[in-house]
């Protein structure tokens, strides 16, 4: 793909849509949409195509399946099929959404899929073709900030929304946000802020924290993150090492741990660096040591269901954060679950959730413009408020495309009841409390790109 | 001091696993003169073969109770082991409880068979093409094999626990007059510690002390004559890649409680093994062995804080280093024999 945002052709339409945006603040106008259908893979005929760019190979494939999962969920629900799932229960700006089992704005939905592998390139490959042979109209997914990060640039050059799967990392909608790209997850400094006071309260204030880091962009983004906001409650930092991504046993880095002065370990990995470090820790006895007249204790900022599976036993009374789970009890996770796990037998995971929420806000956003040009549907998302999909009360923040909504503080279940009853929710943080300013991280939105 | 010796544990216990394997390599270099790249897939199969027996022993039916719900708000299924119908709640218990050290009786045989049915019906093809042959369609076979385990085990690690017992973590510091807390080392890495001593000094023993040893190492030295012999050497080559093909198994369900096992975790070792072989010296098993221990502490010492803090990155290339080092000034490695390799 050759566009670029500074080409003549590109300013005059960037100039129309924002014309139109100022002209039409909540809703397009059918008149505005029919003028404006030069964008790219624009759909003809009676179906649209949207592209599930997910992880099919590589570590994080089960998470992939299950992003899948929901996916298919999703199309099946916004084509009519199914219970309906979510869609009964999405509202936006207090009245029920637009979505009405028609497909998007009367065309049956169609989806495509990619293979990430959770290689940035790889991932960048996948979407590129799906944009350029299956004409898909937006691109969706993936399990990593790496990947999500290179998708978005991507989609942003070639003029096709993309709404990121499961990435944690404050770059995505910070020094790295697009005006072509959205995320329903929340982020590194939004685990931070949720699960300090969590810690504070449980383990105190007067307490040393030697953090093991994931040495790439997510884990030097949640390091701070946890740093600043337990630093900010009293405690100390003793030390802070990277660990590089590849790793396999933390032996090495955790033998240390003990003897360095620390009462607290915050492994900031993810996946199956988490469950090998978690499990590395739990092994070196860390969980039933004493360090400075103190029980030590372990911290994983960002729990996965899915991941504390593999952890097995050793996640038990382990604090972290996660961005849903199934077993909130509010109408759209009951619905959800009830949906999916209906169809599939077990319960859905925190990626499984976000990105069936991303594919019904793309939907949502399309019928609220009146059309599938990325311009109007970035419009639309941008302020939307909305809830009935099982965080809360959510607001998608104009200025960097974030959503806003509760975060859970969870904490690894002592008695579980089944292989999915893993982790229970210790505290459904408010959105007030994890919000920021949207500035502190830079980076710049730049304007959308309807491509052509 | 106690940084010290708590480096030097960590590596004599990550060098255990690095011996373990690059020996089943040096077993089947010198052997057959196969450079096997589907050998990290073997130590794979091992930790796999735990899973396995772990959900045979598992084997469960489903009883309603009423009393419990699921996460669709039905009458909870509770699966009920048929070991625990058969032997009793304890008993059923402690027999899962132990699964990993019982799958080693499990890993023996079916290790054996997949190192003889892989020789057979793959490799033994490839004895006399080139050794980039070899290396190419072992390397697709580790890839296969990886593929079909992850088809069917799923992409996650899988939690394999030690045996409650040694889940603790024993504290050296004390018995050599620290403070407490100060030199801790886990139980289970310790018995991996001793298990790979075990292994590679019945190994040796194998080779060294019985006929059929002495007639491997007679073959390894002069194929050709042995054969002239009337000796079908064959036939004991095929056995000991079964054999290598188990103490890498072996190698791998030991290493389930250290780290929970997956699809991949043959192909985080395979490389590093390579390295350990060829600065220990292409097919030699005290070289290999050697080689495992010092690379594995050299290793445990660059992941210090106070190393990684004065060169970064050192802790990932340390191995590397060492081995250009050693190459440089001994080419065929540290207990390299002449002619292996040269020609």
């Amino acid at each position: 793909m050759s566009n670029s945002n500074f080409t003549r052709r590109n300013m005059i339409k960037t100039g129309a849509v924002a014309g139109a945006g100022l002209a039409a603040p909540t809703l397009f106008s059918p008149v505005w949409a029919a003028n404006h259908a030069g964008y790219t893979n624009a759909p003809q005929g009676g179906s649209v195509t949207l592209g599930f760019n997910v992880p099919q190979t590589g570590p994080y494939a089960d998470e992939g399946a299950d992003e899948l999962r929901a996916y298919e969920l999703a199309v099946e629900h916004l084509n009519g099929g199914g219970d309906g799932g979510m869609m009964g229960t999405f509202t936006v700006g207090g009245s029920a959404s637009a979505l009405t089992g028609s497909g998007i704005l009367g065309k049956k939905v169609e989806y495509v899929t990619g293979d990430t592998q959770t290689k940035p390139d790889a991932a960048r490959a996948s979407a590129k073709s799906m944009i350029e042979k299956d004409g898909a109209i937006m691109i969706t997914g993936g399990s990593s900030s790496g990947v999500a990060v290179a998708v978005q640039s991507l989609c942003q050059e070639a003029g096709i929304i993309f709404m990121a799967g499961l990435t944690h990392s404050n770059d995505t909608t910070g020094k790295d946000k697009k005006a072509n790209g959205f995320r329903h997850f929340f982020n590194s400094y939004m685990s931070g802020a949720a699960l300090a006071p969590i810690l504070g309260a449980n383990y105190g204030t007067n307490r040393k924290a030697y953090h093991l880091t994931a040495d790439y962009n997510w884990g030097y983004t949640t390091e701070e993150a946890v740093r600043t906001s337990t630093e900010a409650i009293g405690w100390e930092t003793v030390a802070a090492v990277k660990t590089p991504l590849a790793q396999t046993d933390f032996k090495d880095y955790v033998a240390p741990v003990l003897s360095s002065g620390a009462d607290v370990l915050i492994l900031n990995h993810y996946g199956g660096n988490m469950v090998n470090s978690l499990t590395s820790a739990v092994q070196f006895g860390l969980r039933e040591a004493q360090a400075n007249g103190q029980d030590f204790q372990i911290v994983v900022p960002l729990y996965s269901r899915l991941m504390a599976k593999g952890a097995g036993a050793n996640v038990k009374g382990i604090f972290g954060s996660t961005n849903w789970h199934w077993s909130l009890q509010d109408e759209g996770s009951k619905a959800f679950v009830q949906s999916f796990g209906t169809k599939y037998g077990f319960p859905p995971s925190q990626a499984a959730h976000t990105v069936y929420c991303q594919t019904l806000l793309y939907a949502q956003a399309a019928e609220m413009a009146g059309t599938f040009n990325p311009c109007g549907i970035g419009q639309a998302l941008e302020g939307l408020e909305f809830d009935g999909l099982g965080n809360g009360p959510t607001l998608y923040r104009a200025e960097d495309h974030q959503c806003f909504k509760d975060v859970l503080v969870v904490k690894g279940k002592e008695n579980p009841t089944s292989e999915f009853d893993l982790l229970e929710i210790v505290e459904v943080t408010p959105a007030a409390q994890v919000t920021y300013d949207a500035s502190i991280f830079g980076g710049d939105l730049g304007t959308c790109n309807p491509g052509a | 001091m106690e940084a010290f010796i708590i480096q030097l544990l960590s590596g004599l216990d990550g060098g255990s696993a690095y011996a373990l394997i690059a020996l089943g390599l040096t077993l089947i270099f010198g052997t057959l003169g196969v450079v096997n790249f589907a050998h990290g897939a073997l130590f794979m199969l091992g930790a796999f073969c735990t899973v396995t027996l772990q959900r045979l022993l598992s084997l469960s039916h489903e009883v309603i109770d009423e009393s419990q719900k699921d996460f669709l708000g039905n009458p909870l299924k509770v699966k009920v082991p048929y070991l625990q119908d058969w032997f009793g709640e304890a008993t059923s218990n402690a027999i899962i409880d132990w699964s990993v050290p019982l799958a080693i009786l499990f890993a023996i045989p079916v290790m054996i068979l997949i190192g003889i049915a892989m020789e057979r019906g793959l490799i033994k093809h490839f004895y006399k093409r080139p050794h980039a042959d070899q290396i190419l369609v072992t390397f697709g076979l580790a890839i296969v094999l990886q593929e079909i385990i992850k088809a069917y085990f799923g992409a996650n690690p899988i939690p394999a626990p030690a045996p409650e017992v040694f889940r603790g973590s024993y504290d050296f510091g004390l018995l050599l007059g620290f403070e407490p807390n100060r030199i801790i080392y886990p139980y289970w890495r310790l018995v991996y510690f001793a298990f790979a001593a075990i292994v590679i000094t019945a190994v040796f023993a194998f080779l060294q002390f019985t006929t059929f040893g002495m007639v491997v190492r007679a073959g390894m030295a002069d194929r050709e004559t042995v054969g002239l012999l009337g000796i079908d050497i064959d036939r004991r080559f095929t056995i000991m890649f079964g054999l290598a093909a188990c103490v890498a198994g072996l190698a791998g369900v030991m290493y389930t409680p250290i780290n929970s096992p997956n699809y991949h975790m043959g192909m985080d070792f395979l490389v590093i093994s390579f390295v350990v072989v060829v600065v220990g010296g292409m097919g030699s098993l005290p070289g290999a062995v050697l080689a495992g221990f010092v690379l594995g502490i050299l290793q445990s010492f660059a992941s210090m804080r106070e190393v990684i803090e004065v060169i970064p990155g050192i802790n990932q290339v340390v191995i590397y280093l060492a081995a250009i080092i050693i190459l440089l000034t001994r080419p065929r490695g540290l207990l390299g024999r002449k002619g292996v390799m040269e020609d």
